[in-house]
């Protein structure tokens, strides 16, 4: 049905921007409408965030117009863009975690008379209630779940009384059903009239919830066409300026080899509540083995266990099966150091890439050398190496960065992503553990990362992934081993596993307590 | 005799309190900015000199000096100079993003230079200077009130800024807690990227926070010029010393100004332990062990630290982004 009401929102012409020497928007222009719902597509790095942060009013744009409702604004600040009806929901969440979910909605607002957070609260409970969200204003953010923190985000700009609204990869934290409901959520403020922009890289997610969808590529704005006109293949092409194949390559395992064994792994956090129970399982060399859950249940800690960072609960065993001798070395009480040492190479690429895994001041030689420090025996710094490393995967993995020296907190999302997965694969591990391999990756980059994985599963290797989007583990994994509130509930075969089967067993709780009692 | 001496050391304690009650109610409010200005000492140094030098300069060029007068000049000179020192700290850390620690030692380093650089053109050659009239005005008790027996001694007679500063801790209080304005700061200091966002103006915030929590923390050096020690200027260090404890006394609070009050004088208590407690003991070895007793109210901020640590309490914890410079457009 075509709405010939529509008129735009927000018109944005001829914009850039530019970081230093990184130009993050080239000459962009594009319009967003009342009543509909607009995607913003694009690579890693194609600039839809800094443009969308341009309208939030945290960056300002070098040249271009910003039209609001027909008239020329410059929004110099957040404040200017509140004052415009434009609301933001940032990737990461804009949220002090020591504040309620009041604190938080009503902070930076002008006051009104007295200051009266239960007044807040009444009004909170009202959008809650219209839109069928689940949380109460005396909450503290740092009780809340991922979910429950982005539907905060939500009634925070709704309680502004915003009328654009821009969600940044909303979707990338929740499971299937949490995504479903969220977009219930924005079917439905688009019939109240408003207009929305969703900025993500899932396709299937486009294509089912947006009206019209622009595309950027490289920073610059490359055309917006119809959902209903466009399919994954044409707007990847699009996005990448290629044909790209949305295939993985998966092999059948050639004759699987027990790498590792683990039986009986519990953790007990620190308030005593058991963070893994008593999980049994075998990682086989040349399989890739996925592990689903809804994120904070106990993924994180698993593969902590098997690297060394965490200790385990009396009566956990978690053995390394070497693969010349097949020995059994147990893995417990030794630090991670130790583990290398023995033989056992675990690579483990952190959930937290720039936190855990990468020093963010550093350039990408100087990130390399982390891994290689134990090889040097002079006593200056030998930097040929990793220099050479640095360079061959910038080049393999087309890092876009200015200069391997260019500190890597100034590289795009997924570039990081890629200096950090390609130096641990270079280090030829025998078991490679990954968690959230391709977090906020763009989909070409993703594919290479998949690929990647699977070359490294067919040298051999035992290949443990942590992912989020479903349909990738069901395409990536040979198995699939599903985690729900720390218990294993379930591992299927990657080959005939269906979306549905992996949602019921992340969200299972046969014991009575669990993630699902909120729905 | 007992009795004597314990008023004698609650006298001693709720004005050392008072001093560094002062201090570190100015830091509470900077560091809930996200500031952790490490120049409390210079700035207090900023704030005695500023004072005493107002004062001790009207003093002597007035025949008849009035009392009132004394105290509004020394307090608002005192409230400038630091707050001046404070804007010296914001401009740096905050326009030029220079670090907090450096800049806030560096503060201090120059705040002490400064007053005794300047206090030697007061004292011309002698070892000490007096303001005798400020003095007076500074540590008028309350009429009546003070001469109840007791009560009337250890609660009644101190100068009118100790009572100011358990006021002055409420009202800071309240402000944090209720106001939206004090809301919007706590924000600026746990998370400035999610205070800009939501528009509040985290540079203006981050000054305002800053240069009054330096006029604040002024104050307690005044007090102890002009009440504290009678009145009297001398090139010393020991301002220096207060100014750390009220460093210290900010993490002992965990943050909070209404803990500021009984932190202040349980610290002014353990301060002067070494006075009091070897003589109620009957001990005369004071002289060898004053160090050690002196050393209390850190230890005492250490076994906080450690308690606070331990009980993961995330309201105690310091403000998120302590320490940190903030640059909208940092990728």
């Amino acid at each position: 049905m075509e709405n010939t009401h529509t008129s735009d929102a927000i018109t944005l012409v001829g914009i850039t921007k530019t970081f230093g020497e990184v130009v993050a928007n080239k000459n962009v222009s594009l319009s967003i409408r009342r009543g509909e719902v607009l995607s913003l597509l694009g690579e890693n790095g194609s600039g839809k965030t800094t443009l969308m942060n341009i309208l939030s009013g945290i960056y300002y744009p070098d040249e271009g117009q910003v039209f609001v409702g027909g008239k020329e604004v410059a929004i110099r600040s957040p404040g200017d863009s509140f004052a415009l009806g434009i609301g933001m929901i940032h990737q990461h969440f804009k949220l002090v975690d020591v504040f309620t979910a009041a604190e938080n909605i009503v902070l930076g607002l002008e006051g009104h008379g007295k200051f009266d957070l239960r007044a807040v609260g009444e009004k909170v409970r009202a959008i809650c209630e219209r839109y069928g969200f689940d949380i109460t204003p005396e909450q503290k953010v740092y009780d809340m779940t991922v979910s429950q923190k982005q539907t905060l985000e939500i009634v925070k700009v709704l309680y502004r009384g915003a009328d654009i609204l821009i969600l940044d990869e909303p979707t990338a934290v929740l499971t299937p059903q949490e995504t479903e409901k969220l977009f219930g959520v924005i079917r439905e403020m688009k019939k109240d009239g408003k207009a929305i922009v969703i900025i993500t890289h899932k396709l299937h997610e486009v294509l089912s919830v947006s009206d019209r969808v622009s595309i950027l590529r490289k920073g610059e704005y490359i055309g917006t066409v119809d959902t209903k006109d466009a399919t994954e293949i044409s707007l990847t092409e699009m996005m990448v300026g290629k044909k790209v194949t949305l295939d993985i390559e998966r092999k059948m395992p050639v004759d699987p080899v027990k790498r590792l064994s683990v039986k009986n792994l519990s953790i007990t956090g620190e308030d005593g509540i058991k963070v893994l129970d008593n999980i049994t399982f075998d990682a086989m060399g040349g399989e890739i083995l996925g592990i689903a859950g809804i994120s904070g249940c106990g993924q994180k800690e698993l593969l902590e266990a098997i690297a060394g960072l965490k200790i385990v609960d009396e009566g956990s065993v978690i053995e390394f099966i070497e693969p010349d001798t097949g020995k059994a070395d147990s893995l417990i009480g030794k630090t991670p150091r130790q583990i290398k040492n023995m033989g056992v190479t675990l690579s483990f690429v952190p959930e937290d890439r720039l936190g855990m895994g990468l020093v963010a001041s550093m350039g990408m030689t100087d990130n390399m050398m982390l891994k290689s420090y134990e090889q040097g025996h002079s006593f200056f710094v030998e930097r040929k190496q990793p220099h050479d490393l640095a360079e061959e995967i910038k080049d393999d993995l087309a890092v876009v960065t200015p200069s391997i020296n260019t500190p890597v907190r100034r590289l795009s999302g997924g570039n990081v992503q890629k200096v950090l997965v390609g130096r641990e694969i270079a280090a030829a591990p025998a078991v490679l553990m990954t968690a959230y391999a391709v977090r906020g990756l763009d989909i070409g980059t993703s594919y290479q990362i998949y690929n990647l994985l699977s070359e490294q599963k067919d040298k051999g290797i035992a290949v443990m992934y942590v992912g989020e989007d479903l349909d990738v583990l069901i395409d990536l994994c040979d198995r699939i081993l599903v985690l729900c509130a720390g218990r294993l509930t379930g591992i299927v075969d990657g080959r005939t596993a269906t979306k549905e089967q992996l949602g019921l067993l992340m969200t299972k709780a046969d014991s009575g307590e669990g993630k699902a009692a909120h729905e | 005799m007992i009795q004597t001496s314990i008023i004698a050391w609650i006298l001693r304690a709720v004005q050392f309190g008072t001093i560094i009650m002062f201090g570190s109610m100015g830091e509470i409010l900077t560091e809930k900015s996200g500031n952790l200005n490490l120049g409390v000492p210079g700035i207090m140094y900023l704030g005695a000199f500023a004072g005493f030098a107002s004062a001790y300069l009207y003093e002597n060029g007035t025949p008849a000096p009035i009392g009132i007068v004394c105290i509004l000049l020394a307090l608002i000179s005192a409230f400038l100079a630091a707050a001046f020192g404070g804007l010296i700290y914001s401009f740096l850390t905050i326009t030029l993003r220079a670090n907090q620690n450096v800049t806030g030692l560096a503060l201090t380093t120059f705040g002490m230079g400064v007053a005794n650089f300047f206090g030697a053109y007061l004292l011309q050659g002698e070892v000490y200077t007096a303001a005798p009239v400020t003095n007076a005005a500074f540590t008028a008790k309350i009429p009546g009130l003070s001469s109840i027996p007791v009560v009337g001694e250890a609660v009644f007679s101190y100068g009118f800024l100790a009572y100011a500063a358990i006021i002055c801790a409420i009202i800071l209080h309240w402000f944090l807690n209720k106001t939206r304005t004090g809301l919007n700061l706590r924000a600026v200091g746990e998370n400035p990227g999610t205070a800009d966002a939501a528009g509040i103006d985290v540079t203006k915030y981050k000054y305002l926070a800053t240069v009054i929590g330096a006029g604040i923390s002024g104050i307690g050096g005044l007090y102890y010029v002009l009440d504290y020690n009678n009145g009297i200027w001398a090139t010393t260090g020991q301002i220096e010393a207060l100014g750390w404890l009220a460093v210290a006394l900010v993490i002992f609070t965990t943050w909070k100004p209404l803990n500021a009050i009984w932190g202040a004088y349980l610290f002014g208590l353990l301060y002067w332990l070494y006075n009091f407690l070897p003589k109620l003991l009957g001990a005369t070895d004071v002289e060898r062990t004053q160090s050690l007793y002196q050393m209390i109210p850190y230890l005492v901020t250490i076994l906080v630290l450690i308690v606070v640590s331990m009980r993961r309490k995330r309201e105690s914890q310091p403000p998120a982004s302590l320490g940190l410079a903030y640059f909208r457009e940092e990728r």
